[in-house]
């Protein structure tokens, strides 16, 4: 094992080369950019041995990771914002061929106007797209996580493409360190890629073509239960990842103090690792709160929000708006709950556009909820206040 | 080669969902077995998605991916560069797809997979009409033609794309035509043994969207090449060369046939007939055309 310090795009890079994908097909986009220099600069260091296609959009980019993931080989791309949008068609059509492409998708504001700074909306806009999310919190947790998701994507009983989420800027340009395994550990755990079916010169068949709506709603239903599948060997993978390699980010959830909590908050990628320092800071202060950072968003951890919402009163951050209603992490939580509990739960956005959310921010949140000065979704730090 | 000693081999089956005078299908037969069964196919949204059949049965007898209507180019450059790494040199990457798929929505990600050279032969069946969806006008379109979204007669006239793709200086460029079955047999043949880029184009009169009878499919592609509405060229290393009745079209030793004894056998064209002709718009089709041959006589003899 070594150390690297170095930004969440270059963690990414080393990652996704240590898995041996043998394409990857990408383009250029901002925060994503380092990334997919970063493996340029292993093709030429000789690092990486696989195809790396320089293609003329995101569209293109999916759409050559699907045929090459389709003529079974393991599959890498990058991309974010406006980049996850264009392959919108491709998101959809990637998860219903089965395809287990591993993809980094950096959260990044959605124009107009122009602004590159970290907000969840761009992937949470691609919730139904049938793609697994992770979302991360710090640089060791991205490494981890895309060699995991190869793991869980081309997992027999899942055999879904993944999407690892992580803010701009905030993870993707800012360095930590991360403990790095050996390659040859990297390859114990993640043997290669032996695809279910494959387009295949001996064994012709033809792939995605008309279908009735008796088959097709097969299809969506084994989507489903792959999906499903996924929320019990995802905690699967995550602890198996402990005991081979020492580090647990937490497997549908990450839970921080929670077991006595009277208060608990949700929150999604690096708010979750800010938040962390609020609860210690609150509890220092006498309140019994801890912290549910949600990893998965899909598939939706419902059973395990149900647990922590027994004995707690529930606040949620999101850094995104579905417009029209609320985060959409907070609705999601309280469609989990739904006859099942009691629990108050209230729901902020902040961080829009990029904006800091510091612990002392979400402290605020936590405080306005616990006083009850809260009535359903709360825009917090809206034109300087709070 | 004669058409008696082409290979027996067939990987389009029988039982197939097309039309019946279906020019897809003739060329997809044609184009099978120039290339064999170590092919995989790459289809986007277009007739042949079609013509496959209804899931869970094909009529090809090839590996196919379906995929989106813009992706053709771009789907099978991954499919190229898996191929690479898994040692399958030999293994040919065809992108089928329509003039809709070719020359509008797919443009980009095919003039991108020809920029970056993937190996792979990409076949544009051009029927001069988005027809799976119903007869709505292409950028293949030729002016003056009636289709559901030009309801009086399209205004405009067709882009050239072989001279578009000839301008990416790629391996090796073509246009056929499926009423010539040894050309069209030629130069698939000849794609398949090139590395690196290959795009052909193959003139696919289409009977409900041209509206003709079904048994006169291979006419109206002939009479296109004979009125230079279409031409028969291949473009290799640089070089370019006519081929059968457009080279001696080119070369002035036979005349060309006046563009009326094309269009006016065609239902989408009589408005310019009936109830009475006009003559405007048939001149401003002549014209076009002499100016391409013109064109092509300054470039290329």
């Amino acid at each position: 094992m070594t150390v690297m310090i170095d930004t969440g795009n270059y963690i990414a890079a080393k990652a996704a080369v240590m898995a041996k994908p043998d394409v990857v097909a990408a383009y250029p986009i901002t925060p994503q950019t380092t990334l997919v220099e970063g493996i340029a600069n292993y093709v030429a260091s000789g690092e990486y041995k696989g195809e790396y296609i320089c293609v003329e959009s995101e569209h293109s980019a999916m759409s050559a990771c699907i045929g090459s993931s389709a003529t079974g080989v393991r599959t890498f791309t990058a991309t974010s914002s406006h980049g996850l949008l264009l392959m919108h068609e491709m998101l959809h059509w990637a998860a219903l061929a089965r395809l287990p492409i591993v993809m980094c998708n950096i959260n990044r504001v959605i124009g107009p106007g122009w602004n590159i700074w970290a907000d969840e909306n761009d992937s949470i806009s691609q919730r139904d797209t049938g793609w697994i999310q992770f979302y991360c919190s710090s640089n060791q947790e991205i490494f981890d996580t895309i060699i995991q998701s190869f793991k869980i994507a081309e997992h027999e009983k899942i055999s879904l493409p993944i999407m690892v989420n992580y803010n701009a800027f905030i993870l993707s340009h800012t360095s930590m360190p991360a403990d790095i395994p050996r390659q040859k550990e990297i390859d114990d755990y993640l043997k290669r890629y032996r695809p279910q079916w494959n387009l295949d010169c001996d064994n012709p068949i033809t792939f995605g073509n008309i279908i009735g709506t008796e088959h097709y709603e097969k299809i969506r239903r084994a989507m489903q239960d792959a999906q499903e599948n996924a929320l019990r060997i995802i905690p699967e993978v995550a602890k198996e990842w402990k005991k081979l390699f020492g580090r647990f980010h937490g497997d549908l959830i990450e839970k921080y103090h929670c077991d006595d909590a009277e208060y608990i908050l949700f929150s999604m990628g690096a708010i979750g690792a800010e938040s962390k320092v609020a609860i210690d800071n609150l509890r220092s202060r006498g309140i019994k709160i801890g912290l549910a950072r949600v990893r998965t968003f899909r598939p939706f951890p419902a059973q395990e929000i149900q647990n922590l919402a027994k004995n707690a009163d529930l606040v949620v951050i999101d850094r995104n708006i579905s417009i029209g209603y609320e985060g959409a992490l907070f609705t999601e939580i309280k469609a989990a709950l739904y006859g099942k509990s009691d629990a108050k739960v209230s729901g902020f956005i902040a961080g829009l556009g990029g904006k800091d959310v510091t612990f002392t921010n979400i402290e605020n949140i936590c405080k306005r909820a616990i006083d009850g000065k809260t009535k359903g979704s709360t825009w917090y730090g809206f034109e300087g206040a709070n | 080669m004669a058409i008696k000693d082409l290979p027996i081999d067939e990987c389009l089956l029988t039982g197939n969902a097309a039309c019946p005078g279906c020019p897809a299908t003739l060329g997809l037969r044609l184009v099978f077995k120039a290339l064999g069964k170590n092919t995989i196919m790459v289809v986007p949204a277009c007739c042949t998605a079609v013509i496959e059949s209804l899931y869970p049965h094909t009529s090809f007898d090839i590996p196919v991916m379906n995929i989106a209507f813009e992706a053709a180019a771009a789907g099978a450059s991954g499919v190229e560069a898996a191929l690479r790494k898994l040692g399958k040199k030999d293994t040919t990457v065809l992108a089928w797809a329509g003039d809709g798929g070719t020359y509008d929505i797919g443009i980009q990600a095919l003039s991108g997979a020809i920029e970056r050279g993937t190996n792979f032969i990409y076949i544009c069946y051009n029927n001069q009409i988005y027809s799976n969806t119903g007869i709505q006008r292409s950028g293949a379109t030729p002016y003056g033609a009636w289709t559901t979204t030009t309801v009086g007669g399209k205004t405009e006239f067709r882009k050239d794309m072989g001279e578009i793709i000839i301008a990416h200086h790629l391996p090796y460029a073509a246009q056929t035509c499926i009423s010539y079955p040894e050309d069209l047999y030629g130069k698939v043949k000849k794609a398949k043994d090139i590395k690196g880029p290959k795009y052909i184009e193959i003139l696919a009169p289409c009977p409900p969207g041209w509206r003709f009878s079904m048994d006169r499919t291979i006419d109206m592609g002939i009479l296109a090449v004979e009125t230079g509405a279409w031409a028969l060229y291949e473009y290799e290393n640089g070089n370019m060369t006519f081929n059968g009745k457009s080279k001696l079209i080119l070369e002035n030793k036979i005349d060309r046939k006046p563009v009326e004894e094309w269009i006016r056998q065609q239902g989408r064209f009589s408005h310019l007939f009936k109830p009475e002709k006009d003559t405007t718009k048939i001149t401003a089709i002549q014209k076009n055309i002499d100016q391409t041959w013109e064109r092509y006589r300054k470039q290329y003899l």
